[in-house]
């Protein structure tokens, strides 16, 4: 593990007010989901969880077919689709087609794969003003911090931080009512959604068989993001594609549901195409930008593309008791909590942080309350596999190797087994035979015990093991 | 004839809490199985696995195919080490057919204690007394990977003198997690002091679980915190009198 992951970590358990609106904001969004999920109200959940399984193996199987019969409607309806391998080519993308408009400023609505390729920056980085209009995105924008949660990226901030946050920035008095902070923003956003040349948005599903990109959304900002400057630019990775609009059906009862509890979310927006003749509203151009960025990399992995199944519903988060404790901040790229722990290796190399697939319990937490199933700690544990692996190529970790080889060895020596036992229990401390250890001088402590101690105390050593016990029966 | 269970006490067990299998192996021997413990068994390869290193926990795993390949029924008092043997061997032996094979063969005899003794022997009621008032955890692997949930609720709903109180969140992990607890202590601690707090609100003075992993975990922070609950493997309260 990093010095930075371990200092995050560390900050995040020290900072009580922190742990509070982490466990408060998770702990509520955990008894919204199970409150949706109820057999009464929503009867076939496992049947949905099954067929979307269903669904989304059989399309990343075809990836390749469903890339292209996408391609082609969106196409027959007068937008345009871009494949870009990178941040950097979505970034040119977006760069030269507002120098040709002649664009100045752009609107955003909330996307977490603009996110993963640190779009604002880079467009920033050419002078062009792009602005979040989710209300959780625009304030963690305010803030210049990443989002902490892939659904509610301002969950770590109390009303008391929104309000100070504000009235720094915007200069406008300091108000804690979380309506009246609303109307702020709204007010600043609303002159944005008029003046901006061009709208960006993500997207939660690209429908194959209708070239459509779907949005879901309970602001209603996604909707004015996509419909009132001139051009639309939808950026989602290649897997977010579903067959059919039928399939729908099955994904946003899964969706909204997972995510907030919701049966379904405020504003669900069909998008295909850019306005045609005789429509009111939609903008002139669109454009579908569809990102690899690591994707087909993951799709060649038999054992773990399952990965992609993901539809971002952030209940695996929520339900985490390690995410609960540590954070959205201390998970060392965009995407947190389980399913940030098995797509950060996948993307950026285990090298990336090799402490991140250990930050597990292996609870299955994660996995039991996945809409689409996708086996999370099977993942994690093919990755720690992996993390063992890179470190034996760079003759790293050499102890805890040989420690592990040792204690296979001794594994398959029985007797030596119930020496090595005797040994250990030689050496602990006397016990009067009930009370636990809570200390050891350091030289009896390698770093294993000590960081056991550091949180717990140790059981004493039985006088007998089991197999004394047993033979002498 | 007596039905012959052999019993896989795990390494954790033999080591550090004997006395939950001689519970288990009195409660087997009351119910009128002959319990036969194979002295050659040590560990079922989980902490290597879970570590990542997966040649360290095959050379483990064969030795425990080795030592119960004759074995009709294998009793675990752990939902973990179960599942290791029941659901990973299968993983860690893909590409060894052999071995896979001989897992593939094994994984239907092997039994957490508690459903060996729902579904094999068939009893609910062992006969046990215990006054006291507990609170029941559910193990991760015992609930997640078994599906283990009501059998030892319906167990412990047999004992006499014994009240059993529903703590909320009995399904959260206890923050043991193997190398887990000691790789991020910190964390660890705070996932138990969490699972505490929930322990306390139901006023029992004993917590019970049928992973003594877990109880390890919880001993240990409830004894730093200095509180006065105990911890107990099921098969310590099946096997009181």
């Amino acid at each position: 593990m990093s010095a930075v992951f371990d200092e995050k970590i560390h900050a995040t358990l020290a900072d009580t007010k922190l742990q509070l609106a982490i466990y408060t904001a998770t702990g509520r969004l955990i008894e919204k989901r199970r409150k949706a999920i109820t057999p009464d109200l929503c009867p076939d959940y496992q049947e949905l969880r099954s067929h979307a399984n269903d669904v989304k193996r059989h399309t990343i199987e075809h990836l390749d077919y469903y890339l292209e019969e996408f391609e082609a409607k969106v196409t027959a309806h007068g937008g345009t689709v871009v494949f870009c391998k990178d941040g950097e080519e979505v970034a040119d993308f977006v760069l030269s087609l507002a120098k040709e408009r002649r664009a100045q400023l752009i609107v955003k609505s909330k996307s977490m794969t603009t996110e993963e390729v640190d779009l604002n920056e880079r467009l920033e980085h050419h002078q062009l003003e792009a602005v979040e209009t989710d209300l959780g995105e625009y304030l963690i924008q305010l803030a210049h911090e990443r989002p902490y949660h892939i659904v509610a990226p301002a969950l770590h901030k109390t009303r008391e931080q929104v309000a100070d946050l504000l009235s720094a920035k915007l200069g406008v008095p300091r108000e804690i009512i979380i309506e009246k902070q609303t109307m702020i923003a709204r007010a600043v956003l609303r002159e944005k959604f008029l003046a901006a040349d061009i709208g960006i948005s993500g997207a939660n599903f690209l429908v194959a068989d209708s070239g459509a990109v779907v949005l879901v959304e309970n602001e209603g900002n996604a909707r004015l993001t996509t419909s009132a400057p001139k051009i639309h630019i939808a950026i989602a990775g290649i897997e977010k594609l579903i067959p059919r609009a039928q399939d729908l059906a099955v994904f946003l009862k899964l969706l909204g549901r997972s995510a907030t509890g919701q049966p379904l979310t405020v504003y669900t927006s069909f998008l295909s195409g850019p306005r045609r003749g005789g429509e009111i509203d939609g903008p002139d151009e669109f454009y579908v930008v569809l990102l690899d960025n690591g994707r087909t990399k993951v799709l060649a992995d038999r054992e773990k593309r399952e990965s992609l199944y993901c539809i971002r519903c952030g209940a695996c988060l929520n339900h985490c008791p390690v995410y609960r404790k540590i954070g959205g901040h201390s998970f060392p790229w965009v995407y947190s909590g389980p399913i940030g722990a098995i797509l950060t290796p996948q993307f950026l190399g285990v090298n990336h942080e090799p402490g991140l697939p250990f930050a597990s319990s292996l609870c299955g937490a994660c996995a039991e309350v996945c809409p689409v199933k996708i086996d999370i700690p099977k993942i994690l544990l093919e990755l720690r596999s992996e993390v063992k692996k890179a470190e034996e190529r760079e003759g790293s970790s050499r102890l805890e190797r040989l420690a592990f080889r040792m204690w296979a060895w001794t594994m398959r020596h029985p007797r030596i087994y119930e020496m090595a036992g005797m040994a250990a229990a030689s050496l602990a401390p006397s016990s009067d035979g009930r009370g636990w250890v809570k200390s050891l001088p350091s030289a009896m402590s390698p770093p294993p015990v000590r960081a056991w101690l550091s949180q717990r105390d140790l059981p004493p050593p039985p006088p007998k093991s089991f197999r004394q016990m047993w033979r002498e029966r | 004839m007596a039905i012959r269970v052999s019993l896989f006490v795990t390494c954790i067990v033999d080591q550090l809490f004997p006395k939950v299998g001689l519970a288990v192996v009195d409660v087997l021997e009351r119910l009128g199985f002959q319990v036969d413990f194979p002295e050659r068994q040590t560990c079922c390869g989980q902490p290597a696995f879970n570590s990542g290193y997966r040649e360290e926990s095959r050379q483990v795993a064969r030795h425990f195919l080795d030592v119960f390949a004759d074995a009709d029924y294998i009793v675990v008092p752990s939902g973990s080490c179960t599942s290791m043997v029941s659901h990973h061997f299968a993983d860690i032996f893909e590409s060894e057919p052999e071995n896979l094979e001989r897992a593939r063969r094994l994984a239907p005899k092997v039994f957490e204690f508690s459903r060996f003794l729902l579904e094999v022997a068939g009893v609910e009621d062992v006969g046990a007394r215990l006054n006291e008032v507990v609170t029941y955890h559910d193990s991760c692997h015992a609930l997640r990977e078994l599906q283990i949930k009501d059998g030892p609720r319906r167990l412990l709903a047999n004992v006499r003198g014994l009240q059993v109180r529903e703590m909320d969140a009995a399904d959260e992990c206890c923050g043991f997690g193997g190398t887990f607890s000691v790789k991020f202590a910190e964390v660890s601690g705070g996932m138990a002091r969490a699972k505490i707090d929930s322990i306390l609100r139901t006023g029992a003075s004993a917590v019970v679980s049928v992973d003594s992993s877990c109880l390890m975990q919880l001993q240990g922070a409830l004894s730093r915190a200095g509180l006065p609950v105990r911890t107990m493997h099921l098969a310590e309260v099946l096997a009181s009198r």
